[in-house]
Order: C-alpha cells, then structure tokens, then sequence
C-alpha cells in the first residue's frame, strides 16, 4: 500500500473496476493504493509511503489483535465492511480496556469489483477510524481472480495501550459478580439478515456497528478495581459469551430473560426468522462483570454513555462445577443457555 | 410483541400451572405425549417442566421430520447431491444428520457436492430458474404443514415449463403415525408406555383441521387436545387433558381456535390431493415401516419426481446400534436413558437424528434441560 503518488490517467472511479493489475505491485497498483486507500485513510504515518509504520509509544503496556471480516452483505443498514472492520478491531482492543491507537488493514480484492464500491468502503473506513481517534498506518492489497474471493476481504490488526494496573481477563469472574450488558441485543445480525434475505420490515434495524472503547474509557474511569473483564459479543452472541466466560472461570452464571434489553423490531424479526436473539450478533455492545458493590456505579455510568443508554445489569455469577449458564425464562421456568450449535447467520461479520 | 407476549405471559401461566396442581388427583398420574418437536422444544425452551406437578409428565413424541426421517432415505439424497449435474437444495436441518458411513450433506458439501440451504421451495425454484443447465432437486421432508408449499412450488414449474426442477418426496402424515404408536406393542402389549392423552400438532391441524384425530380419540379412547406452540397454549392444553382423564372423557378438543378450524385450510388440503397420493407404506426411523403414512408424486407429475427421474431405489440401512433414537422417538426411552448422550453424542456431533433437529427431544433436552440431570445426581448423591 505504501508506494509513491504517480502522475497518470486517473482511475476511472465511477465505473471501473478491479482487475489483476491492481495487485500486480506495479503502476495500477501504486495508482489505487493512492487515490482510494491513502486519500480515504489520509494520516502522517501513513503518508510517508514505507513498508510500515515506525512510531514512538510511552512505557507501558501494549494491546494487540486482529480480526478478518467476510460479512455479505458487504453494505448494510448502519454500517458496512469498512467500517465494521474499524468497530470491530478498535472493540477486541478496548475489552481490555486499552485506548486504540493505530490499525493496519490488509485487502483481499476480488476482480471485477467496482471501484466506486471499493472507494465507498475505504472512505467508511477512514471515517469511522477519525470519528474512533485511531490511524490506519499501514496495509497490503491482494488482487484474486474472479470467483476465488467475495467482492472484498479485510483483515486487520490493531496496538493499542493498556492503563496501569487494569487487568481484565476472561478467568476473572468470581461467584457474587454481576453481569452488565450495554444496550439492545441482536441489532447487528438481524440488519445483515434483513438487508440479505429481502425481508421488508415496517421499520428498519440499523446494526449497532460502533466503537466502544470511550465507554469503556468511562467504565474504567468509574469503576476500574471493581471490574473483572468485558467482552464484546459479536458471532455466537451473547450465548457464546456467557459461556466462554463461564468455562474460562469455572463458574456458573445465571440472567434473567426478563432483564434482557431486546429491541421490538428485533425480537418481531427474530420470532419470523426462527432466530434467538441470545445467539445474534452485535458489533456495538459489551458484556462487563464487576464486583456486585459496584454495579449500580457501573450501571449509572454506562446509562450516562450515548452507547450505553440502554444498558441492564441481566444477571450475576454462582458456583457451578458444570459451567452452565442459566436463564429464568419470563414464563417462569428454567433453561439452559447453550453454545450455539451450527451456523444460525453465515457470514455477519 | 403483540400476538406473541399473551402467549408467554408468566403471570397467567402461574395462574394455569396452580389450577393444575389444584385439579391433578394427587394419588393419579398423568402422562400425556406431546406428538410435534415443536411442542417439546416450547416444553423445553420455557422450562415448562418446573411448572408442572410432579404426577404430571411429558412424553416426547416423533413429530419432528428430520428425526423420524430413516437413514436409507438420507443416503439417497447424499447420492444424489453426489452426481455432477444435481444441485440439492434443502432446509439447513438436515445438514448435518448423520447417514451411513459417517457422511452427512454437510460432509457432502465439503467434499464438493452442490448443496444449497434454501429458506423455502420457492428459493430451489428461482435456483432452477436462474441455472438451467443444472438439474435442480428440492429435498422435501416434513409433515402436512410444508407439504403445502412443495405442492405450490411443483404448479409453479408445471406452468412454467421448468424442466430441470425435481422434487424428492418424503412428505410424511402426522394421523397415520399417531396411530401407529398407539397401536404399537409398546403401548398396547408390553405396557412400556402409558399414554393418557395427546397434545394435538398446532401448524399440522391448520392445514388438516381437527377432524382427523376424532378416530382414534373415540377408538382409542385418548383424550386429544390441538394446541399451539406457544408456551401458554400448552399450560392450558395439559389442564384440558388432566380435566378429561379426570371427567373420563376422550374427545378431541381444540385449544387452537385462533388458527385450527373443524375442517382445516381446505384449499391447501385440495392442492396437496391433486398434485400427492398416498404410499401404500413408508418407514419412519423409530417407528419403523408405517402404512398409508407418507406420501409421493402422482404420475402425471412423474416428470418432476426425482425418485423416478433419478431411478431412487432406496436401501434400508440400520442407525448406530447404540443409538436410541428409535425408543426415544416412540417415547418409550428418555434422552438421558441412551448411553451416547451427552457423551459421543451432542450437537456438535450428532450420533443420531433427535440431536440434530432443535425440535428432537435430545437436542431439547441437551440444550435446554440438561442442567435439571446435575440436579437430580446432587440430590441422589
């Protein structure tokens, strides 16, 4: 992606499209990395147009991730790959509560894809970064024939710095924690499944596609030795994150199905899909467990967060050698929550 | 929701759940089988065992298509997913039941066979549309309740002209097997089980109405009540079975009556005669050989039958020996009584068909219920 600017015909943005050349390393190449990728990512860094980005990082410690993203479809109602790609990374950072700081994005780019797609999502992509406080500083671009890939994949990694003495970690909950959740589940899975399956809904869901990591800065602000861990629960949903956590620890864990936020919309749309909304995915929520003397703290904190409006505390931790985790169910009765099993959404992130 | 929170209202079911407790003889069992998987996935999805009396219990019945679906079937439409020029579409559930040899579609599809997952007949007509040189089967299992739309999706091509839009027919009648558990040595001779009462199929008496189970409500002399798959409807339908067994009564009630009339949804009833007709047998995993219980294309649709088309000839072939999927499916065992559960068998890797389909009883169980197991040992130990 780092080559020099050349003078040339300029890409033909409005109907062209992605052939070999692109990914061929040489002019085409050089000419798409800089009217697409370094004018939407526009930063210092990566202006300098090396093989990577050098940069100094005060003491202390790093996070690091990374993250591919195949979601078809690739534009969706609130959001696309682009910046999903930048929600999702800068998020697998700030679960530990890290502050993000620098992305790189690799692309693989399908032939015949039309560059003004690919413009459309690069420019997503340089926006959310801004809007998230973090440089793409450096990247790679991949041409595959015509059928070996779907239209644009996107890895990325991202380094981001861990405050002092803040430790979350997936074996931390302990029998007594509670468990919060920041907003409205199954925003994100439902909008791919309703924009993919042609589904006409009175009322549109929006994926909640957003960068958590300045709630999160809230959240440690407030209550930082009281928490234990969060994490994001993106494919396998809520479920999957419960139990993840559950078998990490070796406790138990038990919500409410009553204290669940679900938005109307999404739990119509679940009901007509045959979906669970505890097992669909969200890419702009957080589950946190913190000691239950902060909770309310917590609560109130996240509730005062334009992202955290809608956030509930849906449950707390027991003892339970078999890890399971349990739900009363608003009829009244008891339930496992599982693992999902199978595929319920192919491809949503 | 509207339309669906009065059906799960917590409250009202404790209410129901009391009157039970309240009319239940406590010197008096009650064991009635839920026949549809969907009933024992509300069953279990709604922990609606914990609100229920002790002396009141669940059968799980075979209402659940892919499980009673048998092995020899299965490895048909492996085959015919296998040949070059078939596409296979089907619902996803049936992807990953296993067949002999430990193949399944999933496996299949992975090994290079076109297999699609389509949401609905009319998704395998549009395949068949857009790729005419492609030979397009749909893969039609299920009760009375989908036949409806496989029937729509065989007119479609008819009228089109489609010629390469095949239909491989397993479609199967919820009465006919019915009958046949109550008929079966198990209940009537070895006293394995003691059914007291149904819990009628909800989607299945929509279409079929509640008429045909009067015959072996009054031959058999088993209350039916038809309920819907919601939680509350199946609170209300055990209270209506305890109060028959109690009044001694056996008729068929109807706890449906939002959706299931006397006669059923008569235009799709005519829709499905004129395109099906019956088999003089079929077998069902569990239940075995069952006649008059499945249905195949008439001749004069024979060109859009696949098993003629295809030359089908299916091979009965046996399910895992350990597998009690058969008992299970006839309600004889529980999921916890076969000795794969939970051990080689979960959904992940799923033995037999009743953990595959989330409306098989071990899948229900293993998802939902299995946390009351640890419990029971607690209190054992």
């Amino acid at each position: 992606m780092n080559a020099p600017r050349l003078r040339s015909r300029k890409l033909d943005l409005k109907n062209g499209r992605v052939d070999l050349t692109h990914g061929s390393g040489g002019r085409a190449m050089a000419q798409l990395i800089g009217d697409i990728f370094r004018d939407a990512f526009d930063n210092d860094l990566l202006a300098q147009g090396n093989d990577q980005a050098v940069f100094d990082m005060s003491a202390g410690r790093l996070a690091m991730t990374t993250d591919g993203y195949v979601v078809s479809p690739l534009f969706f109602p609130g959001g696309d790959i682009g910046s999903l790609a930048v929600h999702g990374t800068v998020n697998d950072l700030a679960m530990a509560g890290a502050r993000p700081l620098y992305l790189s994005a690799s692309f693989i780019l399908e032939e015949g894809f039309p560059l003004s797609d690919l413009q459309r999502i690069a420019q997503s992509m340089g926006a959310a970064a801004r809007e998230a406080g973090v440089k793409i500083v450096t990247g790679d671009t991949k041409v595959v024939e015509r059928g070996k890939a779907d239209g644009v994949f996107i890895s990325t990694a991202g380094i981001g710095m861990a405050p002092e003495g803040l430790h979350l970690s997936g074996e931390k909950a302990r029998p007594g924690d509670a468990i919060l959740v920041s907003g409205s589940l199954g925003d994100h899975g439902v909008a791919i499944m309703s924009s993919r399956e042609n589904l006409q809904f009175d009322t549109q869901i929006l994926s909640d596609s957003a960068a958590l990591h300045g709630l999160v800065a809230d959240m440690v602000g407030a209550c930082g030795p009281h928490l234990r861990l969060m994490r994001d629960p993106t494919r396998g949903g809520l479920a999957a994150t419960l139990n993840e956590i559950a078998h990490q620890s070796g406790v138990g864990i038990r919500i409410e199905e009553d204290a669940l936020p679900i938005k109307k919309e999404v739990a119509a749309a679940c009901e007509l899909l045959g979906l669970d909304p505890l097992y669909v995915a969200n890419e702009g929520k957080l589950v946190a467990f913190v000691a239950a003397e902060a909770a309310d703290e917590l609560l109130a904190v996240m509730r005062a967060h334009k992202l955290g409006g809608d956030a509930a505390i849906i449950g707390h931790v027991v003892r339970d050698e078999h890890c399971f985790v349990q739900m009363t169910t608003s009829f009244g009765g008891e339930r496992i929550v599982d693992w999902l099993s199978g595929e319920q959404l192919p491809r949503i992130c | 929701m509207k339309y669906v929170d009065e059906y799960r209202n917590g409250k009202l079911a404790s209410a129901i759940a009391a009157t039970i407790r309240a009319e239940a003889r406590p010197e008096q069992s009650y064991r009635f089988m839920e026949f549809c998987g969907g009933h024992t996935h509300a069953i279990a999805r709604y922990g609606l065992e914990d609100l229920l009396p002790e002396n009141v219990r669940m059968i799980h019945g075979p209402g659940c298509p892919v499980c009673v679906l048998p092995v020899g079937r299965m490895d048909d439409a492996i085959k015919l997913a296998q040949r070059p020029d078939v596409t296979l579409c089907t619902y996803a559930d049936l992807m990953r039941v296993p067949s002999s040899n430990g193949m399944s579609l999933l496996k299949a599809k992975a090994a290079g066979a076109d297999i699609r997952m389509v949401y609905s007949t009319l998704d395998a007509l549009r395949i068949a549309r857009e790729e005419p040189a492609r030979k397009v089967v749909f893969f039609a299992i299920g009760f009375e309740t989908t036949t409806p739309p496989t029937a729509i999706a065989l007119l479609n091509a008819q009228s089109e002209g489609l010629k390469n839009f095949f239909v491989f027919c397993n479609h199967v009648l919820t009465p006919a097997a019915i009958q046949n558990i109550l008929e079966s040595p198990d209940v009537r001779e070895l006293g394995l089980i003691r059914i007291d009462g149904f819990i009628g199929p909800a989607h299945v008496s929509v279409v079929i109405g509640a008429g045909p189970y009067e015959f072996f409500a009054e031959e058999f002399q088993k209350p039916v009540v038809i309920a819907g798959f919601e939680p509350l409807d199946v609170m209300q339908a055990v209270l209506m079975l305890v109060r028959q067994v109690n009044d001694g009564r056996y008729e068929v009630e109807n706890e449906y009556i939002r959706a299931v009339t006397p006669e059923g949804n008569l235009k799709a009833q005519d829709m499905v005669s004129r395109i099906f007709e019956l088999r003089d047998t079929f077998e069902w995993r569990g239940l075995g050989q069952v006649p008059y219980s499945a249905l195949k294309l008439r001749e004069e649709f024979s060109a859009f039958d696949a098993e003629k088309v295809f030359d089908i000839r299916t091979v009965p072939a046996k399910d895992n020996p350990a597998c009690e999927c058969g008992a299970i499916l006839r309600g004889v065992k529980k999921p916890t009584d076969c000795k794969l559960f939970g051990t080689l068998c979960t959904p992940e890797t799923p033995m037999g068909s009743c953990m595959v389909s989330s409306e098989g009883s071990c899948a229900a169980h293993w998802t939902y219920g299995r946390f009351r197991d640890a419990k029971q040992e607690r209190q054992a130990s």
